[in-house]
């Protein structure tokens, strides 16, 4: 495998990791703030068990997420030494904040799970709201270096220096606004519709009703409402694309040739070599609606842009396709949820609507994982948009090979025992919780 | 003025990162070098010792590598070069470790899978404090070359060397002690506290032994650490006080007196390190060709570093009232 191919992929492997974790953990300390506040109201011992439950699979993928995010750090300048020289000092700004929020975080966690008994119990409550609003803190800090490097701001270039540098003015570039928006409603919808459909299915086999019950309802409202707001949010960011992004839109889109108005694509295959679309369905106009609120407005394409600056088309027009497939999917059963909790229809005399729900369990982080695709590889062949090439940056060690395949089985292992442990946790539950127990 | 903030800070990381990720990491080697019998307890004891503050206890290391990356960037990115491949493996032992620590506490069913989380935890710990010693080492060995043509001086030689290998091994051993004292005032049982006060003897030859080592291979190295360690007068009181707590410390342990133990090891392994690097301070990385990078020449531009002090100290205003509470609660045991 080539070193700079190879580099790429250790990236993106880690960051792919590395965003399901820090979506729980930027998520999940809210679903147990509700539950915990409904036991401290109520004092049902289910809500009390729920949030116990809860905060266990919390702490194991909290652990993960903290040593991949420690792992990123570093990658940094394994993979991109360069880059971090200049870009460093500049998109530094969100970095040195989100340390305080990691950190607050991790008190916070701390004081949280070993709490239990040992401290006041709104205090303790309250600590459980710091994880969670930390931890957001840190998603929406680290979305805006991230931002950065598809708007590059706060700083002068000239004759390959990087002059006048301004964090502040860096950190709070173009896209930060519309991708920090759009990544927390992602990490609300994928990790709500995920735990939903995990206690969805324990109903339908009938384990522990009562509990279940009362973490899908927690869930789901969360999802749900992550659901209904993403498409408009993706919205502002599809016409945030094409203002500072022509090059990432046209891919997205598979648009090679610039059209007004221009239709909007739905599938298709790509054929990079004659550079055509074939077999897609085209929505007249609706592009360029999409892309700058107007039926008719012209849609810059492929063809306007330097051939070796497109993007890889394929990748991030079937990427596209599939988190807008699927985030319309995702809105509408929010909406049929909605619709029969308004109709007060029970649940448990729906269980295809619990069916639908232990369907969705994978779909909102295949979205996120697409949506980071569109995002990232609608960069290339930029690392920092228009100013620097990712290739330009790449560590001159060679044999980064070996170190993806060696992260790759480390990552690969790490996620199926993830998984077997959440599942024993699950599994666990009718004896760890049985109506008596209390511990 | 704020250069001298964010490199006060960046010292205080470095070195909380040493004290109490290190303790950390020497729970691990502790349990390692525990016979089979006495596994479990250690293991107990050292759950209720660092469970609760072992993810903050960590992030001194991110906070340290944030320092860098923002603020002193040449230094970073030379770092990750050159030392790329001991980096990688330190990161390994991190994730391995930390998850390994994690998985063996959360899983709901103890069976066999324990064992293996027994095992990576223990062998993490002791590769992560290795390469974290070798790391250190490497920084001021001087084998670093940056003009190197060929694969094995550009990225093999900076840091397979002897000098960095028994520094590593002192870190080892260094840990390994910190845990040792640490889990003396955790037991409550006689017998446990005998067992812990053998490991932190162990450690303390062990670490003499590879202390004696490092100036060794500095000798033959060429690496004039005698003469930072004897010729200033900062590295000499440093050695002097190290060498003066250390008898302390064990008449107190022989009296039995636990309570400032902690606090005496900690001043002692921060006199060591204050001994190693205030010589070449702010020099912080050795090159082969005889320059050295500072701290000094390499930092950012003015604003960057002007706002990045600022994000350290408003953090540290918000994180420490919080931490030195989160640390007190867990102190205080369930008497
Ligand atoms: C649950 C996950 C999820 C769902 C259902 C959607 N998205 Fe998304 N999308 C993401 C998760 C995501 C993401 C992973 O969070 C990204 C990557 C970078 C970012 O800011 O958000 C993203 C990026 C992203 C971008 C690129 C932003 C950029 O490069 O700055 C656009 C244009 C959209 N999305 C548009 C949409 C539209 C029109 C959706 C309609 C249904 C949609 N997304 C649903
Ligand atoms: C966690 C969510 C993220 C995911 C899933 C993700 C995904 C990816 C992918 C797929 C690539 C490879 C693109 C290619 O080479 O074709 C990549 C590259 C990269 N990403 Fe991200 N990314 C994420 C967030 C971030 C953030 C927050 C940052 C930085 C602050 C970042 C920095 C980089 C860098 C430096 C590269 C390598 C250079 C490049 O390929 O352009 N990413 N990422
Ligand atoms: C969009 C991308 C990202 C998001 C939303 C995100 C968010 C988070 C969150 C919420 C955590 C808390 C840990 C947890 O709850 O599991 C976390 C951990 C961490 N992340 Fe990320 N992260 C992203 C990408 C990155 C990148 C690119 C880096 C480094 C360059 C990074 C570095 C870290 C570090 C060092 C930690 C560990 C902190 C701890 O111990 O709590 N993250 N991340």
């Amino acid at each position: 495998m080539d070193d700079f191919i190879a580099a790429r992929s250790q990236m993106a492997l880690s960051l792919g990791f590395h965003i399901i974790f820090s979506c729980i953990g930027m998520v999940m300390p809210f679903f147990m703030a509700v539950s915990h506040y409904k036991w401290l109201k109520t004092n049902n011992e289910v809500y009390k068990n729920l949030t116990k439950a809860w905060s266990k699979g919390v702490a194991i993928f909290f652990a993960t997420g903290a040593v991949s995010g420690t792992m990123l750090s570093f990658e940094l300048g394994l993979l991109w030494p360069k880059f971090m020289d200049h870009a460093g000092p500049i998109f530094g700004m969100p970095f040195s904040l989100e340390g305080t929020a990691f950190f607050i975080e991790a008190i916070a966690l701390g004081f949280f799970l070993y709490g239990w008994n040992k401290l006041n119990k709104w205090f303790h409550w309250f600590t459980g709201m710091v994880v969670g609003v930390s931890g957001l803190a840190s998603g929406i800090l680290v979305v805006a270096a991230n931002a950065w490097m598809n708007s590059p701001a706060g700083f002068d270039f000239a004759n390959g220096q990087y002059l006048n540098i301004d964090p502040i003015q860096a950190m709070f570039n173009k896209a930060w606004f519309s991708q920090a928006l759009h990544m927390c409603l992602a990490a609300f919808t994928a990790t709500g519709f995920a735990v939903a459909g995990v206690h969805a299915l324990m109903i339908l086999r009938d384990r522990n009703r009562e509990f279940h019950l009362k973490a899908f309802k927690i869930a789901a409202v969360f999802a749900c409402i992550g659901a209904l707001l993403q498409p408009l949010s993706g919205d502002i960011s599809a016409k945030d694309v094409a203002r500072r992004q022509p090059a990432k839109l046209a891919a997205m889109e598979a648009l090679y040739k610039t059209e007004k108005p221009a239709p909007l694509l739905i599938g298709g295959i790509v054929n990079e070599q004659d550079k055509t679309i074939s077999g897609a369905i085209k929505i007249p106009g609706a592009l360029s609606f999409l892309a700058h609120g107007d039926f008719g407005a012209e849609v810059k394409g492929l063809d306007q842009i330097p051939e070796n600056e497109h993007p890889p088309v394929a990748v991030t027009h079937y990427a596209f396709q599939i988190m807008v497939g699927i985030g319309t999917l995702l809105m509408l059963i929010a909406l049929v949820y909605f619709f029969n909790l308004i109709k007060r229809k029970p649940l448990l005399e729906q269980p295809w609507l619990l069916k639908l729900f232990v369907m969705a369990i994978p779909l909102g982080y295949v979205a996120l994982e697409a949506g980071w695709v569109v995002t990232e590889v609608g960069r290339q062949p930029w690392i920092i948009y228009g100013i620097m090439r990712t290739k330009d940056a790449v560590t001159p060690m060679p044999g980064i090979a070996y170190s993806f395949y060696i992260f790759s089985a480390i990552y690969f292992s790490l996620s199926i025992i993830v998984t077997f442990l959440l599942y024993r946790q699950i599994k666990m539950v009718p004896v760890l919780y049985a109506k008596t127990e209390s511990k | 003025m704020m250069k001298d903030v964010v490199i006060t800070f960046l010292c205080i990381a470095i070195l909380l990162y040493f004290l109490l990720g290190g303790a950390d990491f020497g729970a691990g080697i502790i349990e390692l070098f525990t016979s089979t019998k006495n596994r479990s307890k250690t293991r107990k004891t050292m759950y209720q010792a660092i469970g609760p503050v072992w993810e903050a206890n960590h992030m001194w290391l991110i906070i340290a590598i944030v320092i860098l990356f923002v603020g002193f960037p040449f230094i970073y990115t030379t770092m990750s070069v050159y030392l790329h491949i001991p980096l990688a493996i330190m990161l390994i032992g991190i994730i391995a470790r930390g998850t390994a620590f994690v998985f063996r506490h959360y899983d709901a069913v103890k069976d066999d899978m324990q064992w293996l989380y027994n095992r990576i935890f223990r062998y993490s710990s002791f590769v992560t404090a290795l390469f974290l010693g070798i790391i250190a080492g490497s920084l001021i060995s001087g084998h670093i070359d940056t003009q190197a043509t060929d694969f094995y001086t550009a990225y093999i030689s900076g840091w397979l060397n002897w000098f960095s290998i028994a520094v590593g091994l002192f870190t080892v051993a260094l840990c390994g002690f910190l845990a040792a004292i640490y889990l003396i005032g955790e037991t409550k049982e006689a017998h446990d506290k005998k067992r812990f006060i053998k490991k932190a003897e162990v450690m303390n030859v062990a670490a003499v032994v590879f202390g004696a080592m490092v100036f060794i291979a500095a000798q033959r190295d060429k690496i004039p650490l005698i003469d930072w360690v004897f010729k200033s007068s900062v590295g000499l009181w440093a050695i002097v006080l190290a060498s003066l707590s250390l008898v302390l410390l064990w008449y107190l342990l022989i009296k039995g007196k636990t309570k400032v133990l902690r606090i005496l090891a900690g001043f002692q392994v921060t006199m060591i390190l204050l001994a190693i690097s205030y010589a070449h301070f702010p020099n912080f990385i050795r090159l082969k060709s005889g320059d050295a990078i500072s701290l000094l020449t390499t930092v950012g531009p003015e604003k960057t570093i002007y706002s990045l002090g600022l994000a350290l100290l408003l953090g540290s205003v918000l994180i420490l009232p919080f931490l030195g509470y989160l640390f007190y609660k867990f102190q205080k045991k369930e008497e």
